[in-house]
């Protein structure tokens, strides 16, 4: 009522010509009613939204591959663009919106500086994406293909498991599409619901021939992302969309990789092994410093980086060591890629297991808004299976 | 050439469709609407003074009366051709007039493939391979798109393309080799008879799904025009493919890409028992085009100088201006869809029989090198002999030949060993030696490890 006297008052300010009745974008109309009144300053608690889940926590500055830039997790991806445009001449980006610089700004800069004939909006949709992407790679360029959201990476579902990972075995290494990458934002974000906080790299886990790639900061990302890019197979890479701007390091100008299916140990433990990838990476390293607080209990901790083929040695080795493995991902439980982890490390570390392997995920349900703090396994349910695991 | 003519004549077709719905005021203005290929549209300045949309989707006029425009399929998209169907050209300036030799050459080829056809489908009748697909009826569009096409341009076909192939230069000994899955196959014994490839021939190999290279041939055409060596792409489907996603993906990409690719329909009538009057409603797939953007032509597809002509120009133009063609060759499958069909569960022996007899691109092709005195009976029973003993040699040659070491089963999954396929790869190895006897070993080449 009251908030309708201020509107009414208010109007005598607004230009009512024809031109500027503009309900659309731009107008001060929507601004005007949602200023709070002048003693009030502080949203009331429905009003404000949840904080994130994790605190991103970044390593140290790499020395061996020069001089660095900080840099977030976009500006590494573009930065690892730019570096792969400047030396390959038959390298091409495209995707859906990726000629203005992209709606997480990953290819911003990009076409002004190499052309519009290398950096190119495509029409919307994922199976020509990922099709096209191919063929160019069977042609002989260095493809890299964006999908928007790995939400949406479904529609090309079929080129990817039944042509580009198939592509070198069924042709009898005649022909390959190894110069193929497709880059897809990934994971939770904390409003993105069902269709902008899927991983799925559970689904392409299955299908043998292509490479699944997953970094968790802006160092790992450049490094990981070219090594995709150089790799002789059709590699699949997924950002985590929450570190695009919310993780900061500094960064090697100069391009550099690391080298995919090698597992990486973080931390040193002898208590438990923590193993995951990407944005709960950080999620493990504060529950590692809790337990070693107020538990007492020893943590290693290793990021998986990449999830197909995957260091199977690397995690057994540490499992023998610690006897105690939890497994943990935003991804659905069923299914999920814990569950191959979990299986082969029960193959090959029968003996040497103090408690039952144990996996922290999402719960058999689609990816949920408002209740996204409830659902993602957070660092209180991982510091809990902690605890069973060690009174087991 | 021919393309823009039957472009002119289906604008006209459209004036004569919108002339049938009893002359409206509005007819006169329908008939500058609709399937008139225009440039790319250019962004006006906005300028909401004039009556003329700003839209920046659509470049039309408005209209005030209320119309639908009329799909045109009953005399829809003409078909060119230059034989008739007894072979005598209908219209002197369309004929090719290809030497003796390059005629000889198509009839030979495409004899020589009807012959392996036939042996190689009785072949799996008797259970010496395991599956077949015959290319009967279908000659034509084969050797007339082939021969059309330079030897560096690259091949997508989708599985009943073998003439091409064979024009390209194929031996029939790897033909075989495919199909019988022995050590001498390129593709290593991984897939199905008839999935052929060939990278000196540039023929990329074929695979089951179908349609899923229309995107790949327009992202291929896409990377030739970049390296600008004057390369094209030919993508070869059926009408019952280009009912999949990937199609529509595949055009809509080439013609806003601007990639130099040939989209060649072979429609026959069949997806395997589907009819194309339950595959579509439209004017085929040749009206398909103009809806993307692109130029596009339906041929005789019986008729090899017909294809070979509109393959030609769509080549050069293609190649020239950097935009996509379509070309929709009509044809008829007189074979079964495979070895695992029969077809005279869903059609009459005597449609079958009407193609076999009175179309068939084989035999007008004689027609035409019979009047002409470059083909005798003589000619034709020695080239038949000979034919048949080269391919029952090659065959033979072929079955006799080991199938490939089993250790091939675990390489190219990526271009190099991975540890998880090691240890499978050793895992095979050494429950083989100790269950040897319940394994088809004697087939294969020795088991090395």
């Amino acid at each position: 009522m009251a908030a309708a006297a201020r509107f009414f008052s208010r109007r005598a300010n607004f230009k009512l010509s024809l031109s500027a009745v503009g309900i659309g974008a731009h107008s001060s109309f929507g601004a005007a009613l949602l200023k709070p009144s002048p003693n009030c300053n502080s949203r009331t608690k429905t009003q404000r939204r949840h904080a994130a889940h994790f605190t991103f926590q970044p390593d140290p500055v790499p020395t061996q591959y020069g001089p660095t830039q900080k840099m977030n997790l976009f500006q590494s991806i573009t930065s690892a663009l730019d570096n792969t445009l400047a030396s390959d001449p038959t390298a091409v980006i495209f995707g859906e919106d990726v000629a203005f610089g992209g709606v997480f700004r990953c290819t911003v800069g990009l076409r002004d500086k190499y052309g519009k004939d290398r950096v190119f909006n495509t029409p919307l949709c994922e199976q020509g994406i990922v099709g096209f992407g191919i063929g160019a790679a069977v042609a002989g360029a260095t493809a890299i293909a964006e999908i928007q959201f790995a939400d949406y990476i479904y529609p090309a579902f079929d080129q990817i498991v039944n042509e580009a990972a198939k592509y070198r075995y069924r042709s009898g290494n005649l022909f390959d599409c190894g110069s193929l990458t497709i880059r897809a934002p990934w994971g939770c974000v904390g409003h993105g619901s069902l269709y902008h906080s899927q991983s799925p790299e559970a689904f392409f886990a299955h299908c043998p021939g292509i490479k699944v790639v997953i970094p968790r900061s802006p160092v790992q990302a450049k490094g990981l992302l070219l090594s995709c890019i150089a790799d002789k197979n059709p590699c699949i890479f997924f950002e985590p969309k929450i570190l695009y701007r919310a993780a900061v390091e500094q960064v090697p100008e100069e391009p550099y990789i690391i080298p995919l299916s090698q597992a990486e140990i973080l931390q040193e433990g002898s208590d438990v092994t923590l193993v995951a990838w990407g944005t709960q990476i950080h999620v493990m390293k504060e529950v590692a410093a809790m337990a070693q607080e107020k538990l007492g209990v020893s943590c290693e901790v290793i990021d998986l980086q990449t999830i197909l083929p995957w260091d199977t040695e690397t995690i057994c080795k540490s499992v023998v060591k610690t006897g105690r493995l939890l497994i943990s991902h935003e991804a659905p439980i069923t299914g999920g890629f814990a569950a191959e982890i979990s299986s082969t490390v029960q193959e090959e570390c029968f003996l040497n297991l103090e408690a039952p392997i144990s996996r922290v995920c999402g719960y058999d349900t689609p990816f949920p808004h408002i209740f996204e703090p409830f659902y993602i396994p957070d660092k209180w349910k991982c510091f809990e299976a902690i605890k069973k695991m060690i009174n087991y | 050439m021919a393309a823009v003519s039957s472009m002119r004549k289906m604008y006209g077709l459209c004036f004569h469709a919108v002339r049938q719905t009893a002359g409206r005021k509005a007819s006169r203005l329908l008939q500058h609407r609709a399937f008139r290929v225009t440039a790319v549209h250019q962004q006006q300045p906005f300028d909401s003074s004039l009556e003329k949309p700003q839209f920046p989707g659509a470049s039309a006029e408005f209209v005030d009366h209320l119309e639908f425009i009329q799909p045109n399929v009953i005399s829809g998209i003409p078909i060119y051709r230059v034989m008739d169907r007894q072979g005598k050209i209908v219209n002197p300036s369309e004929d090719p007039q290809l030497s003796k030799e390059t005629v000889l050459n198509f009839y030979q080829n495409m004899t020589l493939l009807n012959t392996m056809d036939r042996i190689l489908y009785e072949s799996q009748r008797q259970g010496r391979i395991s599956f077949y697909m015959t290319n009967y009826g279908e000659e034509g569009t084969h050797l007339g798109s082939a021969a059309a096409l330079d030897p560096h341009d690259l091949v997508f076909g989708q599985y009943r393309e073998a003439g091409v192939l064979m024009y390209r230069g194929f031996p029939l000994d790897l033909f075989m080799a495919q199909c019988y899955a022995n050590a001498d196959d390129l593709g290593k014994g991984r897939q199905m008879p008839v999935h052929y490839g060939s990278r000196d021939l540039n023929f990329v190999t074929i695979s089951s799904p179908l349609a899923t290279q229309l995107p790949q041939a327009a992202g291929a055409a896409y990377a030739m025009k970049r390296e600008n060596l004057n390369r094209a792409v030919i993508c070869y489907f059926g009408e019952g493919a280009a009912s999949e996603g990937d199609a529509h993906a595949g055009l809509n990409f080439s013609a806003t890409l601007e990639c130099p690719l040939i989209f060649f329909c072979r429609n026959n009538g069949y997806a395997i028992s589907t009819p194309t009057s339950e595959q579509y409603r439209g004017d085929g797939i040749a009206a398909r085009g103009p809806g993307y953007g692109m130029l596009s032509i339906r041929v005789d597809g019986n008729d090899v100088f017909a294809v070979y002509n509109a393959t030609k120009e769509a080549r050069r133009r293609a190649v020239a201006e950097n935009q996509p063609f379509l070309i929709e060759a009509m044809t008829y499958r007189i074979g079964h869809h495979s070895t695992s069909d029969d077809s005279s569960a869903y059609r009459s022996v005597d449609e079958v029989n009407y193609w076999d007899k009175q179309d068939h691109p084989i035999s007008r092709l004689r027609h035409y090198m019979t009047a002409r005195g470059w083909w005798s009976e003589d000619d034709e029973r020695s080239w038949r002999k000979q034919s048949r003993k080269t391919v029952m040699e090659a065959f033979e040659r072929a079955e006799k030949r080991l199938k490939p070491n089993p250790e091939l089963l675990f390489t190219d999954v990526y271009q190099e060993m991975t540890p998880n396929l090691d240890k499978q790869r050793e895992s095979l190895w050494r429950h083989v030696q100790q269950y040897k006897e319940h394994y088809p070993l004697d087939l294969y080449d020795k088991y090395q490890h």
